[in-house]
């Protein structure tokens, strides 16, 4: 067992184990989106989990522990970086919650309030993609303008599968989910899986009504 | 959709037949077909992706990660819209944007009667007439919203006016 200090509180915790998953174990709440347990590369691509160690702030998804420490998580330039990254994120979304399967269970809600940050923040353009539902799956919608891009759905979908049947496509602000190429016969283990579905932080990923099928 | 003949099958599997099949041939092989064909098919991506053994799914994503790969067939006048540094500075989007609204398109499709389609392109080295947009190879600069419009009419009056041509030569000959 090796100790650090967070925030003043002495944790233990097994050597090697993250620093996002060992503040988070212990009760320290750091916010995070992209961050998958187990995985051997973190994307560390939504960039809210930052920690100081040291005076130098570091995304904690990506630190692991293995002798002691001083983390903060509380410092201004910590939740300045964290604010920044927030407000970019719902800069490209389009923030509906009363007609959202994810609203009061959402990620980017409970961030957002955390952080002290409006869900419509003020003083950035609001880009939204174009179509606002997309249907390439045989029973699941994707909503572009609610996903974050956290990529934990591909990178599961990746693991379960081996074949991923999504992917990211295009890129830059068109970045999206796509099932390209997906139907009944090319993956049968969909019905049973759902992964992508559970690992969805907000509200992009939904089965599809009955009714539309 | 756009139908794939039997010979344009034969022409992909030759395409593809000229690569290794291992991962790194993915953009050589999809720059091929794209050369051949102006555009990569549903059919020619199943295709690389069996040639490969991944998905079409991530023949698709690495595909439209780059702006160089259409996925429809380009139109009988295709249309490009300069966004390099100077057409974007000057405008340039927003000429993208009154082309799209006029034909009902998005960058990248083709008009469903085929006739025109919309592309984004970098720099095309005349940056002194921006914002810029080619029509076929045609160079047409100081782009405006009324141009946009004018271009479009001139097309559609030309082809009027051949088509009304072809019906008197028609009856002159009958
Ligand atoms: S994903 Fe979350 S923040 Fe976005 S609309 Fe749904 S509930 Fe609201
Ligand atoms: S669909 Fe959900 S899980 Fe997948 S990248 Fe978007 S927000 Fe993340
Ligand atoms: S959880 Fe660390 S960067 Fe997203
Ligand atoms: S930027 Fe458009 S021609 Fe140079």
């Amino acid at each position: 067992m090796t100790k650090l200090l967070v925030d003043n509180k002495e944790i233990e915790i097994e050597p090697g184990t993250v620093l996002l998953e060992a503040c988070l174990r212990n009760h320290i709440y750091i916010p995070n989106l992209c961050y998958l347990p187990g995985m051997p590369h973190p994307d560390a691509s939504c960039r809210l989990c930052f920690v100081e160690i040291d005076g130098k702030v570091v995304p904690s998804c990506t630190v692991k522990v293995n002798g002691p420490m001083r983390v903060k998580t509380d410092t201004p330039a910590v939740r300045k970086l964290q604010q920044s990254a927030l407000r970019l994120l719902l800069s490209v979304h389009e923030v509906d919650c009363a007609n959202c399967p994810a609203n009061k269970q959402c990620a980017l809600q409970e961030i957002a309030r955390f952080l002290r940050v409006g869900l419509k923040p003020k003083g950035l353009d609001r880009l939204l993609k174009e179509p606002s539902i997309v249907s390439d799956h045989p029973f699941i919608d994707f909503y572009p303008n609610r996903c974050v891009l956290c990529g934990r759905c591909v990178r599961l979908c990746r693991t379960k599968e081996g074949r991923p049947q999504m992917n990211f496509s295009a890129r830059g602000f068109n970045t999206v989910i796509s099932f390209y190429g997906a139907n009944r016969e090319s993956m049968p283990t969909c019905e049973e899986c759902r992964s992508c579905l559970k690992a969805c932080p907000v509200g992009a990923l939904v089965l599809r009504e009955p009714a539309r099928e | 959709m756009h139908e794939i003949s039997a010979e344009e099958q034969q022409q992909i599997a030759v395409c593809i037949g000229a690569f290794a099949p291992k991962r790194g041939s993915l953009v050589p092989i999809l720059q091929r077909i794209q050369d051949e064909f102006a555009y990569l098919s549903g059919e020619a991506m199943r295709k690389v992706a069996a040639h490969l053994g991944i998905t079409p799914g991530e023949v698709y994503s690495v595909a439209t990660f780059y702006n160089q790969f259409r996925f429809h067939p380009p139109g009988k006048h295709a249309i490009k819209v300069c966004l390099g540094t100077a057409c974007h500075v000057r405008g340039g989007e927003v000429i993208l944007e009154n082309f799209q609204r006029k034909l009902g398109i998005r960058e990248g499709q083709t008009t469903e009667d085929k006739e025109f389609s919309i592309d984004r392109v970098a720099c095309v080295g005349c940056c002194a007439l921006a914002p810029v947009a080619l029509l076929g190879d045609k160079v047409y600069g100081h782009m405006a919203p009324s141009k946009v419009e004018g271009l479009i009419l001139g097309i559609h009056l030309e082809k009027e006016r051949q088509e009304r041509e072809k019906a008197k030569h028609e009856s002159n000959n009958s």
